[in-house]
């Protein structure tokens, strides 16, 4: 089954290795029969409603993420209409951000955003930094990962997070909860990249992705000793140091 | 705030040498930067006062990559001319220059390289005469924050100090547009359109155009971001040269020549470091050089003495084999150290280790960023080290380095030893590390009586 992936804005929004997220979809696509189509859309480029099984957004540095959030908006209605048709999506870090209906840098300034998820994010003075911890309820699963970011995104009311956080900041600090999932998209603040030491995650997008394509979604399951290794050393890391400025 | 009576410097300083070497003998490491926290715990002015009493005052070099090598090709220009105090262990952040001021009491001149985000506070304290600015990579995004924030702390720093000289890498848009806030600047770079490469590199990071955000023209792309730019839109480009590499000839693994144009003249120059980016490190220093009135021919002569600064392509004996080592830590700089690698000689076994100390940067997504490929390519054993030694794993099985050819062995010694297993007697083993692995790794092929400890290397 080919699984049809849009990547967004990958010349812009690629600064915590978002390619390792995308290699990662790709090779268990593989391993299991499938194949990954990636295409870029990129400024000005159409969003083919429908034909994106997908989306993948990742983060950038301020002024990339400026320079995208005004494109971003022309591509709203049908970025919506594709989630409304049961399109799946990860957001990860700026990308996750502008999903949300707008952030507020230090001096006040608004970048809009697109409204997709149900949060919007004011910036903060000190940056939260570390390895994360998360369990994730609705899967009865944990994501490790590390975030760095200035942005408090705040949930609206009724908002599902992604997960708890044991370990870490997570979306503003405070409330003790990270990211945010509604149907079949999510957003994290989660790199790392994320996908690569949490495999399960990247497994439950393929088969969301599958169930768009109109696909069985069953995946074979692979030997993942390296990915559990690896999650472990991370979420050691965040028991032993995250949450802390 | 603690209010402490002022003790003589000279008394501090005693004491201060004392507990280096103190430290060393205590078997902590090289005691290169205690001496120096100690005193900026005591008395941060007294850095001041110390850069201060050098008769010929002091030149910084900073960059995200190259630094080391930079300065330390400029230590090797001055070698007879002027006695340097040069921080040429790498410890580059304001301790360390205090510990290597303190060392070095009968030196003329301060050479200093310099942590990139340390600069502004440096540059306050020391009041260089002349700074070399090499470049500006994403490079622990951590530590330091964005790219941008740096730039612009760079920016100022340079405002600060319109009295000294500066030479910066045109080639790069960032360290570039610092000639045009700064009078008198020397500009240097590369002009060899034969060795662009076709495209900009994965996650280039300096590719839109600092005035209005239009992505680069590049005429000629050398190093990731760094080359021959020019916005379409505003008409933002690098400024003109005055000192340049041209017709450059790589070697391989053996070394690399080019003709350095400055307006002193003319000269070919044969260095024995690989790479396209240590040519750039070269003419840095060259311009550098010329700037402080070195002539010509002297800056060539010591380029070409120039052997390897520690842990960047140093060859290291170990009985009848040998290690090649090269210290990796951000996208560009790996990326550089592997296309060298690669085009000199690929190697069958490597030893890649990967620690996340916080001077490697907590962070370790950026070998995600890292063409790894064309290394894995090659290579029958991937041996995969350091604390985080399965993420690496995990970046090589992703790579598509089959999981069958990678092992990991997370401590650092035996990783060595089955790197060194793994290679034949008279061959070499290629070692990749992340800072803190580099130190470590040398300090067990030390231990083994196979290199000299870096705090008794000469400086």
């Amino acid at each position: 089954m080919k699984i049809r992936v849009g990547h967004l804005y990958p010349d812009y929004l690629n600064i915590y290795a978002d390619r390792g997220n995308i290699a990662v979809l790709a090779e268990r696509a593989r391993a299991r029969g499938h194949e990954l189509d990636v295409r870029a859309i990129g400024m000005g480029d159409a969003v083919p409603v429908g034909e994106i099984d997908l989306f993948y957004v990742g983060g950038g540095q301020d002024r990339e993420q400026a320079l995208v959030a005004r494109d971003l908006e022309t591509k709203s209605a049908p970025l919506r209409d594709s989630v409304d048709g049961g399109a799946a999506f990860l957001a990860v870090c700026g990308g996750y951000q502008l999903l949300g209906s707008f952030y507020k840098d230090v001096s006040g300034e608004e970048l809009p955003g697109i409204g997709l998820l149900p949060l919007h994010t004011v910036a903060g003075e000190r940056r939260m930094i570390g390895d994360v911890l998360l369990e994730c309820d609705w899967a009865g699963r944990t994501l490790a990962g590390f975030e760095n970011h200035a942005g408090r995104t705040i949930l609206s009311e009724g908002a599902e997070p992604l997960g708890r956080v044991l370990s870490g900041f997570g979306n503003d600090g405070a409330s003790g909860f990270e990211g945010c999932r509604y149907e079949r998209v999510y957003g994290t603040y989660l790199h790392g990249p994320l996908l690569p030491r949490n495999p399960w995650f990247a497994d439950h997008l393929l088969a969301d992705a599958l169930a768009h394509a109109g696909a069985p979604t069953e995946l074979a399951p692979l030997p993942d000793e390296l990915e559990h290794e690896a999650h472990d050393v991370s979420a050691a890391r965040a028991r032993a140091r995250g949450g802390k400025f | 705030m603690l209010v402490r009576p002022p003790i003589p410097l000279a008394l501090e300083s005693a004491a201060l040498r004392a507990a280096g070497r103190l430290s060393r003998v205590a078997g902590r490491g090289g005691g290169t930067t205690l001496p120096g926290k100690l005193l900026w715990k005591l008395d941060p002015g007294a850095i001041d006062l110390l850069a201060g009493r050098l008769p010929q005052g002091s030149v910084l070099v900073s960059a995200t990559n190259g630094k080391t090598t930079s300065a330390a090709m400029v230590a090797e220009i001055l070698r007879g001319r002027v006695r340097v105090a040069h921080n040429s262990s790498g410890a580059n952040l304001v301790s360390g220059i205090a510990s290597t001021l303190l060392r070095a009491s009968d030196a003329e001149l301060g050479l200093f390289e310099v942590d990139e985000g340390a600069l502004p506070e440096v540059a306050r304290r020391v009041r260089p005469k002349a700074l070399l600015l090499g470049n500006l990579f994403r490079d622990q995004l951590d530590r330091y924050g964005e790219l941008e924030i740096v730039a612009a702390r760079w920016r100022a720093a340079v405002e600060a100090l319109p009295d000294a000289q500066l030479v910066v890498n045109g080639d790069d848009p960032q360290v570039g547009d610092l000639a045009r806030v700064h009078g008198g600047a020397r500009v240097f770079g590369i002009d060899d359109p034969r060795l662009a490469r076709p495209a900009l590199q994965h996650a280039a990071d300096s590719k839109y155009c600092l005035r209005c955000g239009t992505p680069y023209d590049y005429a000629a792309a050398y190093v990731g971001h760094l080359g021959d730019y020019r916005c379409p839109a505003c008409g933002h480009s690098r400024p003109p040269l005055d000192v340049s590499a041209r017709e450059i000839e790589l070697h391989g693994l053996d070394g690399a020549s080019f003709t350095l144009h400055a307006v002193e003249g003319e000269q070919r120059i044969r260095l024995a470091l690989p790479g396209l980016y240590n040519v750039y490190n070269a003419t840095g220093a060259a311009a550098l050089g010329l700037t402080l009135g070195v002539p010509l021919a002297e800056v060539a002569t010591g380029l070409e003495r120039f052997a390897a600064a520690f842990g960047r392509f140093e060859r290291i004996p170990v009985g009848d084999k040998r290690l090649l080592m090269l210290l990796i830590k951000n996208p560009a700089g790996a990326n550089e150290a592997i296309r060298t690698l690669v085009e000199g000689d690929a190697p069958r076994v490597a030893v890649v280790a990967l620690n996340d100390a916080i001077a490697d940067g907590r962070d370790v997504s950026w070998i995600w960023d890292v063409d790894f490929e064309p290394l894995l390519d090659g290579l029958d054993t991937l041996v995969a080290t350091g604390s985080r030694a399965a993420e690496l794993a995990l970046r090589g099985a992703y790579g598509g380095l089959p999981r069958t050819k990678i092992e990991v062995v997370p401590s650092l010694g035996a990783a060595l030893d089955r790197g060194l297993a793994l290679t034949p007697p008279g061959g070499q083993l290629t070692v990749l590390p992340t800072y803190t692995a580099m130190l470590a790794l040398r300090k067990t092929v030390a231990a083994r009586g196979h290199v000299a400890n870096y705090w008794e290397n000469g400086g």
